[in-house]
């Protein structure tokens, strides 16, 4: 794999001007993800990991630092068509068909008729919803319908997928399944994955890389290089080397709340 | 289905019931003079005796009077029969052109009214895409169409008309211009509420595809508003009947259902009135009807349904 950063943050500052007064969401956050990493942004809320993620999409603009997307800045990575973005619910449009969604942002950046059919297909097989395209969202199960998002994400084939809490409303068998489902895709589209997360075994099962962050103000208190293979099984999460992991990112966690 | 026909037709009893006895107080006295000229024997004798009485203990000293309450010809409150025939007779018995029948008079008022929900409606709906898409217009135009609302229609109607009948323009204008007037408020009011409606995170997931403007309204904001847009579109398409007969008290053209209100009570045709009155509710109850069928159709073809 090479080295190419994807996404250079260095020195970040981002603060927030509230009513009560200025609030730091991030502060001096450096890191760097290289081409096919998957990497997890774990802390309590208030840490500033979705306002980062949220940055990398050009969605919040940072007060400080530098911040580059494909060597561009966010937004020109945007327009680049850079990254799908996930969002925490499945977002899904009511009044269109799972294609139709999928099908949205195909028509708002304008690929032709055949092609938004051709790739609609392909990314409805990626996340395994082949046959539901005329379905509406109502008709389909929570994770199903998250499902129906990241193919929605996909199918633009950007580079990057900005996942925020995707799999945080559902329950916890439907979430190990998608997890497994999200790992196969991932070694197979060989994209770079940013993935928000409240869950430890979430992270160190998925990730490459772990960020852990800690709030007030919403900084980086370590980052974890998992040496965990690339193949998971999900019984990998009972083996040693996963709960030493899991453990180490216990105390950074801990560790962000020492003073406070 | 079965168990909701009994209790419509209860209700429907209970308010026919509740007529037919309002009629009796509110007829007694004409039934008493009349049945006494006549040569019955009533109580108390004696038109002026009877004049300060309460209607309600002449009615309980006369029972036999009673029907006679239900069949006068200029009744205070004609009994619902009498309604239904007069309604009857003024659009089955007579040619639909002619200016005795409410089928006539109803064509010149359906027509103002849907010119008017026209201009209205569509003026509602160029103000909510301008108030949503501008803070300005936001903050300019919104106070006005709330204080527009605040003025009694019954006081402005007829200085449109002289206004607009100043610059040559009479018969169907005015009226519509009056009828737009009351309709485009529900409108704006409706779909400033439906265009915002789509969530911050809706808003976010088409940003971070580059969307414009008019990408975000047209796939976005629009098909999201279409849910309150049929809700004001019924109280829009309601309001316009109602400023049309507004605007057809004053207007003088002698034609629509306005204008048969006023004239039954220049003349005392109280039964004219109400035929009037019962020919401008079915038509406002068959207009919200289409439009709640056009919202099923649509809806349901956008899979909301």
């Amino acid at each position: 794999m090479t080295q190419v950063p994807v996404i250079e943050a260095k020195h970040l500052d981002l603060t927030f001007q509230t009513n009560d007064g200025p609030v730091q969401a991030l502060r001096d956050v450096t890191l760097e993800i290289s081409k096919g990493d998957f990497v997890s942004f774990i802390g309590p809320s208030g840490c500033g990991k979705t306002t980062f993620l949220r940055c990398i999409a050009a969605l919040e603009e940072p007060t400080g630092g530098q911040l580059t997307v494909n060597g561009m800045s966010p937004e020109a990575a945007r327009k680049a068509r850079a990254y799908g973005y996930v969002f925490q619910a499945a977002g899904l449009y009511p009044w269109r068909t799972i294609a139709g969604n999928i099908k949205l942002p195909l028509e708002i950046m304008g690929f032709s008729k055949t092609e938004q059919v051709e790739r609609v297909e392909k990314v409805l097989e990626l996340v395994d919803l082949s046959g539901f395209g005329k379905k509406f969202p109502w008709q389909l199960s929570g994770g199903m319908q998250q499902r129906a998002s990241i193919a929605r994400a996909l199918a633009f084939d950007a580079d990057i997928l900005l996942m925020d809490e995707p799999f945080g409303a559902l329950d916890e068998i439907v979430r190990d399944h998608l997890n497994e489902e999200l790992l196969k895709l991932w070694a197979r589209t060989e994209k770079t994955i940013g993935f928000v997360t409240h869950s430890i075994p979430e992270a160190v099962y998925l990730s490459t890389k772990i960020v852990v962050m800690s709030p007030r103000p919403g900084r980086i208190t370590d980052v974890i290089e998992s040496p965990l293979p690339k193949e998971r099984p999900l019984d990998i999460r009972d083996t040693p080397e996963f709960l030493e992991i899991a453990h180490r990112v216990r105390e950074g966690l801990r560790a962000g709340h020492a003073y406070d | 289905m079965k168990r909701l026909v009994f209790p419509v037709v209860v209700v429907v009893a209970a308010i026919l019931a509740f007529w037919y006895a309002a009629c009796v107080p509110m007829n007694i006295k004409f039934a008493l003079m009349t049945a006494e000229r006549q040569g019955a024997v009533v109580s108390p004798e004696g038109m002026i005796t009877r004049r300060d009485m309460s209607p309600f203990v002449l009615a309980a000293k006369n029972p036999a009077q009673w029907s006679d309450t239900w069949v006068q010809d200029k009744p205070r409150l004609p009994a619902p029969h009498q309604v239904v025939t007069e309604l009857w007779a003024q659009t089955m018995q007579v040619a639909p052109t002619s200016k005795r029948s409410l089928v006539f008079h109803g064509w010149i008022t359906l027509s103002a009214t849907l010119l008017g929900f026209a201009i209205g409606s569509g003026l509602g709906v160029l103000l909510a895409v301008g108030i949503v898409h501008s803070r300005a217009m936001d903050m300019s135009v919104m106070p006005w169409a709330i204080a527009s609302q605040t003025i009694p229609i019954l006081a402005i109607a007829p200085m449109i008309i002289v206004v607009l009948s100043s610059i040559g323009l009479q018969g169907l204008v005015p009226k519509a211009v009056i009828s737009a007037y009351l309709s485009f408020f529900p409108v704006v009011v409706g779909m400033v509420k439906g265009l915002r409606s789509p969530s911050p995170m809706d808003l976010d997931l088409v940003k971070t595809w580059s969307a414009t403007k008019a990408q975000t309204f047209w796939k976005l904001r629009l098909p999201a508003s279409a849910p309150y847009l049929f809700a004001s579109l019924k109280i829009g398409v309601a309001s316009s009947l109602v400023g049309t007969i507004v605007g057809e008290l004053p207007s003088g053209t002698g034609q629509g259902l306005g204008f048969r209100l006023l004239s039954g009570s220049y003349y005392g045709q109280t039964v004219q009135i109400w035929s009037a009155l019962f020919a401008t509710a079915i038509l406002a109850a068959c207009l919200v009807a289409i439009i709640g069928l056009m919202e099923r159709g649509v809806l349901k073809r956008m899979g909301l349904g």
